[in-house]
Formats: structure tokens, C-alpha cells, sequence
């Protein structure tokens, strides 16, 4: 805790709210949310289905706008910021793994990789040296790079998803139920992987789940429920929110 | 991005095979539709076409189209020759005459009297005989169409193919008697009848006598002289029409286009095969995109930016535009060359594939358009949505 404290700050939550819809049908996803996420930490944000774990990542990310308070991501305020300039420091600054891949389907896991590189600019060769690189620190051989998404296991596209999230080197990373499509040793393999090749001094990681077998890769863990975070745990220890 | 953008559409062979059937199928068809209806316009002024040699042609004041002739006093082309600026002027006699076949049936023919002296206003190519051998008695040239179609002699042995006629043969024209000395090729005409060239005087003799049979005066100006200023004098001098041969196909072309039933029918067709080809590629590529959105939104996530997502769906929507054009108008030009030389009225003009390039830049826009709006308004955040 104390080793975290004296980290920098990579994202700085206060007194969030996000209604969705008006009037009587409303529904208010998120109730005021204080969380801070440090540099070089492992945050999993735990809780039943609904209860604004995912609402909360998109918030974060920049995809969601919300409806109260403020979410600072590395010194910015993207809400703030128009539209283009938002998209620009995301693609820049974040990196997504998301529950069902979402690689796409008719190019090759190396391909996949390089798409986040391809977006922010970078020429198509340097794009795809890149992507082999980080491919091969994640355990893929040459044919496995070259196979389409639809020919991979789980597993194995949810480590292209992974690298698709390192490759450009952002600083922070969201999750999405990472290991929830995936069976109990090749989920642990992969949030091996994450906390491996993701989790670095300069980057944080975001990840949401439901799945407990995974708990003990989390540096620091935010219980949610209703809206509201109830509580942290840090090294099996309890704080209550 | 470009790369990503061409292999999200070809990836899916069978839904890029899709919209690309539907461009191409919508290519072809209005492509063929076009080059059936400059078809049989070009056939409705294809005997002006084919006289290539005049610059005016005179008529009758009252005349509506090249079928139509009004006959003239024969004294009126002698008016016509003596206005200023005209370099010759000869006769021309046009009509329907029946002609009776071997077999005993009547055959309606497209009569040309040519001048006898000149022969001005004969056919475009002889394939057999010679133009000058209308000089013979009851001589008569045929073109190859009518030769081997509708005036064929019937066939030796029942079940065998008509034998065509050729130089030699004895027609019976209008109880008169007719004696093939030619074989021609000159374009098809729009009722598509076999067409007879005689001289001038030859074509009084075959037709039913009238008081008046001269059916036009074909003009050849002095060189330099101006067309309309011509014209304008022979209508002052003779009191009757004189039109270039380019407004007397014009004249023909709208009289057909007002009074038949070809623009509506064809435009019709024309507006199905563009209708059925926008709806089969603007669906097909509407449902790429909606199953794709899921693809779209994690690339905006990732920070694809709209303008990038807009030009990447340009892109696939103009790739797909350009190969199935080039399919289209390609399958449509190698049908129009099966289809000359044969009763299908097919012609292809430069215009044709640029209007087919505009109806695809419409459809092709239609749908991005509708997808590009799809993607734009579509929130990143979908892509948690399991």
C-alpha cells in the first residue's frame, strides 16, 4: 500500500455518477465512484453482473461520457477534450482486451496486433515488425502469427488481443472479463501473461471480472455493487469504502 | 489503414461476392438497357445514317420523321437546284412496297429510288455485285438481311434452311418484275424490313402510280456555305422543309420518343435493373457494415477516428463500385459483341458507359452513405457489450 502511495497517479476518479435514459425510465449505472488507479498497479474491479464495473472501465477509457464528477487519466481530462483530440489521446494512451476479442476476423493475428500502430499512423512494415515482436514475447510461432483469428483457440486469440493492447505501449489498459470465455489454466496463463508483458512501472491495468480464481493477480481489488464501490482489498487485506 | 479497410471487405468472399453480384448485375443491366434503347433509336434514323453523302435533306413541310414521306411535285427539286449555294441536289423516292415470294406470301420491302444519274443514297457496302449494275433492266439491290431472312427462297427439301437470295434472282415487286443485280450490307432500320435499292425512275414504276412520288430532295451544299443559312433560302424558294441531316435525326429520334411507347418502357426497365441492383448491393453492403459495427466501434475505441472510419468505408464502397463496373460494362460489351451482326438492336456509345459510371457513383455513395451514418453515430462503448 504504501509502496503504490508514493507511485504516481494514473487515474484519478471523483464523485463519478452516469444516468442512462430521462425521466422515470433513468437508470443511474454509476453513483458517485472515488477511485484511483496508480502507475504500475494491477486494479481488478469485482461485483455481480450490472453493477457498473463495465460503465465504469468506459468511463475511464473515454467512451463514455459521464454524467458527474471527474475521471483524470494521466493529468487529462478527456471529457474535456473535443472529439478528435479524445480519440487521438486514447489510441495513444490506452489499450483495450475485451470479453469476446472483438479481433477481426479477416486479418491475421499479426495483422490484428499491428492495427492499433496502423491507426496512430505508423507505416504498415514498421507496424507489422512491431507486432511480430511482441507476438514472439507472447509465445506465438510464425504460423501461428499468420493464421486468421477463426483458425486460433481462445486462448490464443486472447493473447493477440493482448498484444493488440500492448503493441502501441499505452499507459494504461482496460480489461474486459479477460479470462471469462477462457477455461481455468488457460485463463491463469493469460493474466500470467497480462501481468507479464502488460503490467509495467510506467503503465497501469484496469481489469474487470467476475471470475475469482484470477483474484490473487490483482495488486489491489475494488468490490462494486449497486453503482457505488463498497470496498478494497489490498493483499487480502479489507477497506471498507 | 487502407490495407485493413480492403480486407475487412474481401475477407468475407461470400458477402463481398455479394455486393460485388449486385453492382455487376446492376452494371450490366442498365448498361444493356441503355445499348438497347440507343439500339432502336439509332435504327429509327438509320436510312438518314446510312446517306451519309448529303448535308440536307428537304421535304415536306408537314413530314414528322423519315417513314413519314409526304410525296412532292418532281418540278420542285428543279426549284431547289436553283437556289444559291447548292451544289447539286437529286431526288429521292422512299416508300413501302410488297414484294411476293416464292412461296406465295407478301413480304412489305423499304423501297430507295436513287437518283438514276449519280446514284446518291445507295447502300453504305455491296458485298456482292455492283452499284452501277442498277443500271440494268429491273435491276434491284437487296440487303443481306432481307436476302437471307425474310426474302429467302424456301427450302429445296421440307426441314432445311431457306435458301437466300442472290445476284440472279427474280423478285416479284408490286406485280412487277425485279431482278436481284446486288447484295448490300446497310444498317437495320427500326420495323427491321428488307430494304431495295432501284434508281429513281425504276422505284416510279414499281410503285402504285400517284399523282406526287418524289419523297425527298438530298442537298449537298457548296463548300463554305453555311447549313442553315441554306436551309432558310430553299424554304424561302420552295416553301417546303429543309433540315441537315443531323436535325432530321433528331426530328426522327423525338418523333419516336414522344409518340411510341419505347422511352417510357425501357426507361422503365432501365429504373427496375437500377433499382433492383441499388437495393441487392446497398443491402448487401448495409449488412457487411451492421456486421462489421461490432469491428467499427472496437476501432473507434482504439482510436480510429471518424474521418478514418469514413474514408475506409469510402474506400470499400468505391473499390466495390469499380470492379463491378468494370465487370458490368465489360459483360454488357461482350453481349453487344455477340449481339451484332444480329436482330438484336444493341449499340453502345461513349455516353453510355459514363452514365452507368454515374448511376454506380449514386448507389455506391447511397450505401456508404447510409453506413458511413451507421458507424458515425455508433458509441465506442458497444464494444463492451457482450
Amino acid at each position: 500500500m504504501q509502496a503504490l502511495h508514493s507511485k504516481k497517479i494514473a487515474v484519478s476518479c471523483q464523485g463519478i455518477t452516469k444516468t442512462f435514459g430521462e425521466g422515470a425510465n433513468s437508470v443511474q449505472a454509476l453513483q458517485g465512484i472515488d477511485l484511483e488507479v496508480m502507475v504500475g498497479e494491477l486494479l481488478m474491479l469485482v461485483g455481480p453482473s450490472g453493477c457498473g464495473k463495465t460503465t465504469l472501465i468506459s468511463v475511464i477509457a473515454g467512451i463514455l461520457d459521464r454524467t458527474e464528477g471527474s475521471c483524470i487519466v494521466f493529468d487529462e481530462d478527456m471529457q474535456g477534450m473535443d472529439t478528435s483530440r479524445r480519440t487521438r489521446f486514447r489510441g495513444e494512451n490506452i489499450g483495450f482486451v475485451f470479453q469476446a476479442y472483438n479481433l477481426l476476423p479477416t486479418l491475421t493475428a499479426l495483422e490484428n496486433v499491428a492495427v492499433p500502430l496502423l491507426i496512430l499512423g505508423r507505416p504498415r512494415k514498421q507496424a507489422l515488425i512491431r507486432a511480430r515482436e511482441v507476438l514472439g514475447q507472447l509465445q506465438f510461432d510464425n504460423r501461428m502469427m499468420l493464421s486468421l483469428p477463426k483458425d486460433l483457440s481462445g486462448g490464443q486469440q486472447q493473447r493477440v488481443a493482448l498484444g493488440r493492447a500492448v503493441v502501441h505501449k499505452p499507459r494504461l489498459i482496460v480489461c474486459d472479463e479477460p479470462t471469462s470465455a477462457l477455461d481455468h489454466v488457460t485463463g491463469l496463463k493469460v493474466m500470467e501473461l497480462l501481468r507479464g508483458v502488460a503490467l509495467q512501472e510506467e503503465r497501469a491495468l484496469v481489469v474487470v471480472t467476475h471470475d475469482a480464481r484470477i483474484f490473487n493477480f490483482a495488486d489491489r481489488i475494488a468490490r462494486m455493487d449497486d453503482g457505488r464501490i463498497k470496498s478494497f482489498e489490498q493483499n487480502g487485506v479489507n477497506h471498507d469504502s | 489503414m487502407w490495407s485493413v479497410a480492403i480486407k475487412m471487405l474481401v475477407g468475407d468472399r461470400g458477402k463481398y461476392l455479394g455486393m460485388l453480384m449486385g453492382v455487376t448485375f446492376a452494371c450490366l443491366l442498365i448498361t444493356h438497357q441503355e445499348a438497347v434503347f440507343v439500339g432502336i433509336m439509332t435504327r429509327t434514323y438509320s436510312v438518314i445514317t446510312d446517306l451519309g453523302l448529303p448535308d440536307i435533306w428537304v421535304m415536306d413541310p408537314k413530314v414528322q420523321f423519315i417513314d413519314d414521306s409526304k410525296p412532292m411535285r418532281d418540278t420542285q427539286l428543279y426549284q431547289v437546284r436553283g437556289v444559291d449555294g447548292v451544289e447539286w441536289a437529286v431526288p429521292l423516292y422512299k416508300g413501302l412496297l410488297r414484294a411476293r415470294l416464292a412461296d406465295g406470301n407478301f413480304q412489305s420491302c423499304s423501297v430507295l429510288g436513287l437518283d438514276d444519274a449519280t446514284m446518291i443514297g445507295g447502300p453504305p457496302e455491296m458485298i456482292d455485285g455492283r452499284l452501277e449494275d442498277l443500271r440494268q433492266a429491273d435491276a434491284v439491290v437487296v440487303d443481306i438481311v432481307g436476302a437471307q431472312g425474310r426474302l429467302a427462297k424456301p427450302p429445296v427439301l421440307p426441314g432445311e434452311k431457306p435458301v437466300p437470295l442472290k445476284v440472279g434472282d427474280v423478285l416479284e415487286l408490286n406485280d412487277h418484275r425485279a431482278v436481284v443485280v446486288g447484295i448490300c450490307r446497310s444498317s437495320r432500320s427500326f420495323q427491321n424490313q428488307p430494304i431495295l435499292y432501284t434508281t429513281y425512275t425504276r422505284a416510279m414504276r414499281f410503285a402504285p402510280r400517284e399523282r406526287k412520288m418524289l419523297s425527298f430532295i438530298l442537298v449537298k451544299a457548296r463548300a463554305g456555305q453555311d447549313l442553315q443559312t441554306l436551309n432558310r433560302r430553299i424554304e424561302a424558294a420552295t416553301e417546303l422543309r429543309a433540315l441537315t441531316a443531323r436535325e432530321f435525326r433528331m426530328k426522327t429520334f423525338w418523333y419516336f420518343m414522344k409518340y411510341t411507347g419505347i422511352p417510357i418502357n425501357l426507361g422503365i426497365a432501365m429504373f427496375m435493373s437500377l433499382v433492383v441492383g441499388a437495393a441487392i448491393a446497398g443491402q448487401t453492403f448495409y449488412t457487411f457494415t451492421l456486421e462489421n459495427l461490432r469491428y467499427f466501434g472496437t476501432l473507434k475505441a482504439m482510436g480510429a477516428s471518424n474521418s478514418l472510419l469514413f474514408r475506409m468505408i469510402l474506400l470499400q464502397a468505391v473499390m466495390v463500385g469499380i470492379i463491378g463496373y468494370g465487370i458490368g460494362v465489360g459483360g454488357a460489351s461482350v453481349f453487344g459483341y455477340f449481339a451484332s451482326g444480329t436482330e438484336a438492336a444493341w449499340r453502345i456509345v461513349w455516353q453510355l458507359p459514363l452514365i452507368t459510371a454515374g448511376v454506380v457513383v449514386l448507389i455506391c455513395s447511397l450505401s456508404a452513405a447510409i453506413c458511413i451514418r451507421k458507424v458515425m453515430r455508433l458509441e465506442p462503448a458497444v464494444v463492451f457489450r457482450s
